[in-house]
């Protein structure tokens, strides 16, 4: 197991940088969700919750700088979590006689 | 045994024999806690899941539900858990410098913060359990504060999945406080220096995992139905 750019960690000014962010996408979100976006609420809401999640993997966990093979693993959970809800949703959708199924 | 004798002296006490040198051994605990992470991703998912296809069904006992849930201190526990996450990315930092004084500093503060987080949890908790909004047998199906009408009776799952999500999410915390007490004491101890300190990013990764399942929960379980209000 070799590193790939395994050396090399974020600067004091890096973490502290993240942590404003975090905070500021925190009011963000909860703005936004006070906000009249329709159908839009849930994606905005979830898009910004990706992008913290995104800065304290990347910085905070030193994905940036870990090797290739970690970040093999985040894709794959992630990719797990995906089939996980879709394929169970599309299996609830597709039954008329539940609530969930379009109408 | 020759062998191993003369090669006794260059051998690190904190070195498994079975790996080749320290950055062999640091980059297969990293990559043996990132796997465990992704089992942890589909613990929660299974939650995640049931969530999706429930508030997907009940739109408006989900929205409504969720807007009884105290956003002041859902956004504080947010801010608290960030901050908890920086204190740990610093005691990393002070970890991988061999600084031993900081190490236990920034341990501190985040068992400090994570304490602070679960505190405002219980106060959560016990005024759920005041107005009978706790799943079961005493459950009474909350008012809309504003058009006075009984909210839909799945109200009952939404507080059902509130109660499961923060709770795992919460016990969590309590193992995650209880590894940075182990650490504490054994960074008191000079266990870690700036060649060997594993476990305190190992534990570090863990609880940063932690933070990132609250950055997703705070809005699907505080913010769906803001925007009907």
């Amino acid at each position: 197991m070799s590193g790939d750019g395994s050396h090399g960690h974020p600067t004091l000014g890096a973490y502290l940088g993240v942590f404003a962010t975090l905070m500021v996408l925190t009011a963000l979100t909860v703005w936004a969700a006070f906000q009249h976006l329709g159908v839009w609420n849930t994606p905005v809401a979830l898009a910004i919750a990706v992008t913290k999640a995104l800065l304290v993997a990347l910085i905070f966990m030193h994905l940036r700088y870990s090797p290739k093979l970690t970040a093999f693993v985040v894709t794959a959970s992630v990719l797990w979590l995906a089939f996980l809800i879709l394929i169970t949703i599309s299996d609830y959708v597709s039954r008329a006689w539940l609530p969930i199924y379009p109408r | 045994m020759a062998d191993a004798a003369t090669l006794a002296p260059e051998q690190p006490p904190e070195l498994r024999h079975h790996f080749a040198n320290l950055e062999a051994q640091k980059e297969d605990s990293s990559l043996g806690m990132w796997i465990f992470l992704a089992t942890e991703v589909l613990f929660f998912g299974g939650m995640f899941t049931a969530y999706t296809v429930y508030r997907s069904s009940y739109r408006a006992a989900f929205e409504g539900a969720s807007n009884l849930l105290d956003i002041r201190l859902g956004a504080l526990n947010t801010g608290v858990l960030i901050l908890s996450s920086l204190t740990m990315a610093l005691a990393v930092r002070a970890a991988s410098q061999g600084k031993k004084k900081w190490i236990v500093l920034f341990l501190v503060a985040t068992i400090v913060l994570g304490g602070v987080f679960l505190g405002v949890k219980v106060v959560e908790y016990k005024e759920k359990f005041d107005r009978h909004e706790v799943p079961g047998p005493h459950f009474v199906v909350p008012m809309n504060e504003e058009t006075h009408q009984p909210l839909p009776r799945q109200s009952e799952m939404f507080f059902s999945l509130y109660f499961c999500m923060t709770g795992l999410h919460a016990l969590h915390m309590v193992i995650g406080i209880g590894l940075l007490t182990w650490l504490i004491v054994k960074a008191t101890k000079g266990a870690f220096t700036a060649r060997y300190n594993s476990p305190v990013e190992m534990v570090g990764l863990y609880w940063h995992f932690v933070d990132i399942v609250w950055i997703f929960l705070f809005p699907l379980l505080y913010l769906l139905g803001r925007h009907t209000l």
